[in-house]
């Protein structure tokens, strides 16, 4: 399992990325869609963990980029809004994804990793 | 008082206490006031002016008037006085010259011309001739006069110096009114006689009384001293001194004012009579004269009178009308003022708790993970020993986390219920949902619930969330209304194509009718004691407006009140600044 972790803010995906690599799941990171389009081209990934709000590319419009170039890519996104709204806009315009709001429960976001491995 | 009071135009009492530095700009009162004052100065002062100019011109009118009638009046008398003595004087002016000395000598010829003078002229009394000297030569007459002499008496030497004379009147032997006419003829020696006759002035009274007969005005001669030379109707008797300033003299018919003795005004004519002591004078009460004036002015103060209250009464009327339609279309323009604002505070709040919250989420994240991190590593790596006070510490943090995401959780929930998101309804489903909220509670009060439905109430496009909440607030009021063991029916109905209604009937203590204008006010709450904030019902009501609604509550104290709510089935965007989608993500 080879997962991509994108939020504008490092400080989170690194730490988050170092924390997964402690329970053995090898997670990149990056921090604006342009690098996660160049980083994919690079590397397969298994899942990508989007931030909705990003400056210039948004998770959403990521998450299209990156079903382009690679249709296998399942995607979970991470909000700091945390409303239902997301949720409703989200399984409207993403189609099937996972919410998580931040901040970031980790065995959940562990649980949902494996949950959609397994699918 | 109390009628005074309710005859009060709305806006009289009105403060505005929210109007703030630009406060007078809204007293209704000054503009009433204004208006009022600037209409009835623009169309009272004209009238007023008009009206005042009008009847000092038609007094000015009637006055000049009653002057010339008795100039012309006066005018006439003295033709007739000076015409009387003139001819007089020339008879005897005539007699001096036709009559040669020698017959003017003869007592039976004198006596013979003093009786053709009585036929002819009448009011001749006796006649007699003074020579040069003074001494009466020859008289007939009723006296004994003969050998008098005059050459000291004044009249003796006027009419030396003058050739004519005509005495004052004085009081005959017999107490009767008489006056003398002299004149003087020239002799063919170079001396003279006198011709000298008496007459009484009975015709002459007859000639001047006659004369004012026809006007209320009172007619009489007096001398240059002031006394009465014929009888006066207001001054007595012939010779009495009469009680009016002597007038200067004039060639010419005068006209003065005085006043009399009772103090009226008076009107005096007069004339000097030529050649003779006599002035013409000719009294009116002005009063009188002015009587029909006093109709006339009647007539225009009558007329202002009734023209100002008029006028008056419109002003007030209009004035009135109009302030309080502009004091009612302000209060409804404050009113919705607040409404905006109101929803503006609100959807303001509700976008800054978004913003903090999405914000504080972010580092929130970070701490997060970084703890995760540090407690990680003590877990994972050999070299670092395990040190149950970090961790604790550790542990400590992570759960602060937690808090604090509670807390901005909580916020981007109050922001959401800001938001209108349309959903499809079904009415009974959603009722019976809230009430799901409050089952447990009518369980424990054995309250009795029925949820009744007339009519196909069609699914519908409305905001869910907003639905519920109002639902929630009118069922809540309804069970704190109650006592254990009430009722609530519920009733749910098609009103027309357009709308459904849900009423909401309890058998509570009811509201009292002047509470039942106020519940929808904010802040209004009989609750207060039980910790009432009395803002349910207003955001109820604001709810309600919001969805395009209406609600509307009835109450009977001590049997109940019955909330109706009613829904448009077509959810139309009332307030855009409560529009979900401005509120940033």
């Amino acid at each position: 399992m080879r997962i991509l972790l994108v939020d504008d803010e490092a400080e989170l995906v690194s730490t988050l990325a170092e924390r997964l690599s402690f329970r053995g799941i090898e997670a990149d990171w990056v921090t604006s869609g342009e690098e996660a389009l160049k980083q994919v081209e690079k590397q397969r990934y298994d899942i990508a963990v989007l931030d909705v709000k990003m400056p210039r590319i948004s998770g959403l419009a990521l998450k299209k980029l990156l079903e382009e170039k690679d249709p296998q890519l399942k995607f979970i996104f991470l909000t700091g809004h945390g409303s239902e709204e997301d949720f409703a806009i989200g399984s409207a315009e993403a189609g099937e994804a996972y919410y998580l709001i931040k901040p970031v429960d980790l065995n959940l976001l562990i649980e949902k990793l494996k949950e959609i491995i397994r699918t | 008082m109390g009628s005074l009071i309710s005859w009060k135009p709305k806006f009289w009492n009105y403060y505005d206490v929210a109007s703030g530095p630009q406060r007078q700009l809204f007293s209704f009162r000054k503009i009433w006031f204004l208006a009022v004052t600037l209409t009835a100065g623009v169309s009272l002062l004209p009238l007023i002016f008009i009206t005042v100019a009008n009847y000092r011109a038609t007094q000015k009118g009637i006055e000049s008037e009653i002057r010339l009638r008795t100039v012309r009046l006066v005018s006439n008398i003295r033709r007739s006085v000076t015409f009387f003595l003139e001819e007089r004087q020339s008879a005897i002016w005539f007699i001096t010259r036709m009559h040669p000395g020698k017959d003017l000598d003869n007592p039976s010829q004198l006596g013979l011309i003093l009786e053709n003078l009585k036929n002819s002229f009448g009011g001749f009394v006796d006649l007699g001739v003074i020579d040069a000297d003074g001494k009466q030569r020859t008289y007939v007459g009723p006296y004994d006069l003969k050998g008098k002499n005059y050459g000291d008496q004044e009249w003796f030497q006027q009419v030396v110096q003058k050739g004519s004379y005509i005495s004052d009147v004085y009081l005959g032997f017999r107490q009767v009114p008489h006056l003398v006419i002299a004149v003087k003829h020239g002799l063919a020696d170079g001396s003279f006689h006198i011709l000298r006759a008496t007459l009484d002035t009975e015709r002459f009274n007859h000639l001047i009384a006659g004369a004012d007969s026809s006007d209320t005005g009172d007619a009489f001669l007096i001398n240059h001293k002031g006394a009465l030379q014929t009888p006066s109707r207001t001054y007595g008797a012939v010779l009495q001194d009469v009680p009016l300033p002597i007038p200067t003299f004039s060639p010419k018919t005068e006209v003065l004012e005085g006043i009399g003795q009772k103090g009226d005004p008076l009107m005096i004519g007069y004339a000097y009579i030529q050649d003779s002591p006599f002035i013409l004078l000719m009294v009116k009460n002005k009063k009188n004269l002015m009587k029909d004036w006093n109709w006339t002015r009647l007539e225009l103060i009558g007329f202002l009178i009734i023209s100002v209250t008029l006028i008056l009464l419109v002003i007030l009327g209009t004035a009135t009308y109009l302030v309080e339609q502009v004091f009612l279309a302000d209060q409804r323009r404050v009113a919705m003022l607040h409404k905006v604002e109101y929803a503006n505070k609100l959807s303001s709040i509700g976008r800054l708790a978004a913003g903090v919250a999405h914000e504080i989420n972010n580092p929130l994240a970070i701490i997060n993970e970084k703890a995760g991190l540090i407690k990680d590593i003590f877990a994972f790596k050999p070299e670092y020993q395990p040190e149950p006070r970090l961790i604790g510490l550790v542990d400590s943090i992570i759960h602060s986390v937690e808090r604090c995401a509670t807390i901005t959780r909580r916020l981007l929930r109050f922001a959401r219920h800001l938001e209108v998101s349309i959903q499809t309804i079904h009415l009974e489903e959603l009722v019976r949902e809230v009430l799901g909220f409050v089952g447990k509670e009518a369980e424990y009060r054995s309250i009795e619930v029925s949820v009744k439905v007339q009519g196909g109430i069609p699914p519908f496009e409305s905001d869910r969330g907003k639905l519920q909440q109002i639902f929630l607030n009118i069922i809540n009021n309804a069970f704190a209304a109650m006592e254990d063991g009430g009722r609530l029916d519920i009733t749910l109905e098609r009103v027309d194509e357009n709308s459904v209604s849900a009423a909401f009937a309890d058998t509570g203590r009811g509201i009292p009718e002047e509470d039942l204008k106020r519940v929808f006010e904010p802040f209004f709450t009989t609750k207060a004691s039980k910790g009432g904030t009395g803002l349910g019902l207003s955001i109820t009501y604001g709810l309600v407006q919001e969805l395009g609604g209406s609600i509307r509550v009835e109450s009977t104290v001590g049997q109940g009140t019955r909330f109706t709510v009613i829904i448009p089935l077509k959810y139309e965007k009332r307030n855009r600044e409560i529009d979900a989608h401005t509120i940033s993500r």
